[in-house]
């Protein structure tokens, strides 16, 4: 019994249906994890990208520096890191937290570059536009920049997105009961693995498969030339 | 200009500008009065867009000293390229718009918005007030019908003409002119130039026009210049220039655009 339901094991088909509750119980914890981190991700990955287009030398190095290691270091290890080591530092997060936190860190080092990429392909004739209208950096960006290179990022932030669902599973080292943790938990109890684990491949895959064509018809109904401002 | 009392408007005093070892002015000296229309002529890379390009703060330069209503562009203690601080830059740029070569129209935007956008994040205009100011404008250049289409929809002097309105909407009191129809297909060139041509009737604004268009420039400007490898070798009121250029270089390059 788990969250006030119990499994029956007689047949696979009646032991899916037992324990679907429980796997969509699992399934909220596994897409508000994937919503916070990838909202973590878009917003931390816009300002790396614009403070590694930063005029002082100083800002941009530090950022650029910091970017690479996200990047290049496992997720798994910033999790523990996170999740074990600032504890002994005073600084105790909830484990969702530090799961959301430590995904939305590590794809805010490849959304930067996703950014970084749009920003650059913005031609040179805008930036100067809005110079001489004396917009200010910020205001550039905000009504310039960012609304011209969303339907160029999308495809790009939506495989990443997309890739960031598929490593949810990973804060369940962490103690955070996702979908994975609970199939997991399920099958020790059980002894039965195939039905649990089967039922979270599934829902991931439908849980991509959804995401990807929503992602292509977003495509397809924004204007190439950015989010319109009438 | 040098012969009535009224302190210029715009003072390039030595100015030297260098892109790494090329050095695009050298040792320039400019000064342009308070509404004065002045058009700059010459060869391609003699230095007239970067000219405008400095005014904008678009392009920084290295030597020299450049004055804008009493207004230095570079700070005593300014640091960067610029030598001044942003804050001070956008005091400048307050006073100065600018016309592309290439429009820069901002494609997501419908043409009020282009109009109006700036004129509310920078000036702190109402939407409503913002839009009706760019309503009066649009009226100038003729495309109140097009307001609400996108910089796509439009033909390039369509574009062109949102353009202007869009850098009036901001009041500059110098406006620059960067080879305006340079990028335009020939059937379109004349509907640009006569708003141009209508706003060279403004007393109080100062224009500062780069342009090829030779019978153009004789109609609307006060003075032209005429440049050659980063300096003025010749300049003079638009008859002087045309009818009986001094300088060999300036003889030399009329005869092969007028052909």
């Amino acid at each position: 019994m788990m969250y006030g339901y119990t499994w029956d094991t007689a047949t696979p088909l009646a032991y899916a249906w037992s324990i679907l509750p429980i796997i969509l119980i699992g399934l909220t914890v596994t897409l508000k994890a994937a919503a916070a981190g990838f909202a973590i991700a878009l917003v931390l990955g816009l300002v790396f990208a614009m403070l590694r287009r930063s005029r002082f030398r100083s800002v941009s190095w530090t950022t650029a520096c910091v970017v690479e290691f996200l990047r290049d270091t496992p997720l798994l290890v910033q999790l523990f890191f996170l999740y074990y080591v600032l504890p002994e530092y005073g600084l105790t997060l909830p484990a969702f937290l530090t799961g959301a936190l430590a995904l939305g860190l590590q794809y805010s080092a490849y959304t930067s570059e996703v950014y970084r990429g749009g920003i650059e392909a913005v031609p040179r004739g805008q930036w100067e536009a809005a110079t001489a209208l004396n917009l200010t950096r910020m205001q550039t960006y905000r009504d310039i920049v960012v609304p011209q290179i969303v339907p160029r990022i999308l495809p790009a932030m939506g495989n990443y997105m997309v890739a960031m669902i598929k490593e949810t599973p990973v804060l369940s080292v962490i103690t955070v009961l996702d979908m994975m943790a609970l199939a997991n938990m399920i099958g020790e109890r059980t002894f039965e693995y195939l039905v649990p684990l089967t039922m979270v491949g599934v829902i991931f895959l439908i849980l991509t498969l959804v995401c990807s064509a929503g992602l292509h018809r977003l495509q397809k109904v924004l204007p190439k030339a950015g989010i319109p401002l009438r | 200009m040098t012969e009535n009392a009224t302190p210029p408007l715009i003072q390039f005093a030595g100015v030297t500008k260098r892109f790494g070892a090329l050095t695009v002015l050298d040792d320039f000296n400019f000064e342009v009065a308070p509404g004065e229309k002045v058009t700059l002529i010459g060869p391609s890379g003699s230095g007239k867009s970067t000219v405008l390009r400095i005014l904008m703060t678009l392009e920084p330069f290295q030597e020299g000293r450049l004055t804008l209503a009493g207004m230095d562009y570079q700070e005593p203690a300014g640091t960067g390229p610029f030598k001044a601080s942003e804050r001070h830059l956008r005091d400048i740029r307050s006073h100065v718009g600018m016309v592309f070569q290439s429009f820069n129209l901002f494609p997501h935007m419908s043409v009020m918005r282009n109009v109006a956008e700036a004129p509310v994040r920078v000036l702190g205009l109402s939407r409503a007030e913002a839009e009706a100011r760019a309503l009066d404008l649009l009226a100038l250049v003729g495309l109140v019908d097009k307001k609400d289409h996108f910089p796509s929809q439009l033909s390039g002097g369509q574009q062109q003409r949102v353009a202007i309105a869009r850098a009036l909407a901001m009041r500059p009191r110098v406006l620059l002119f960067d080879e305006p129809t340079s990028a335009l297909d020939p059937q379109l060139v004349g509907e640009v130039l006569a708003v141009i041509r209508d706003l060279a009737h403004e007393h109080d604004l100062t224009m500062l026009l780069v342009t090829h268009e030779m019978r153009f420039a004789r109609e609307v400007s006060d003075r032209v210049c005429f440049f050659d490898k980063g300096r003025i070798c010749e300049q003079g009121s638009p008859e002087a220039i045309f009818t009986a250029p001094s300088h060999p270089r300036t003889c030399e390059f009329l005869a092969s655009v007028l052909g």
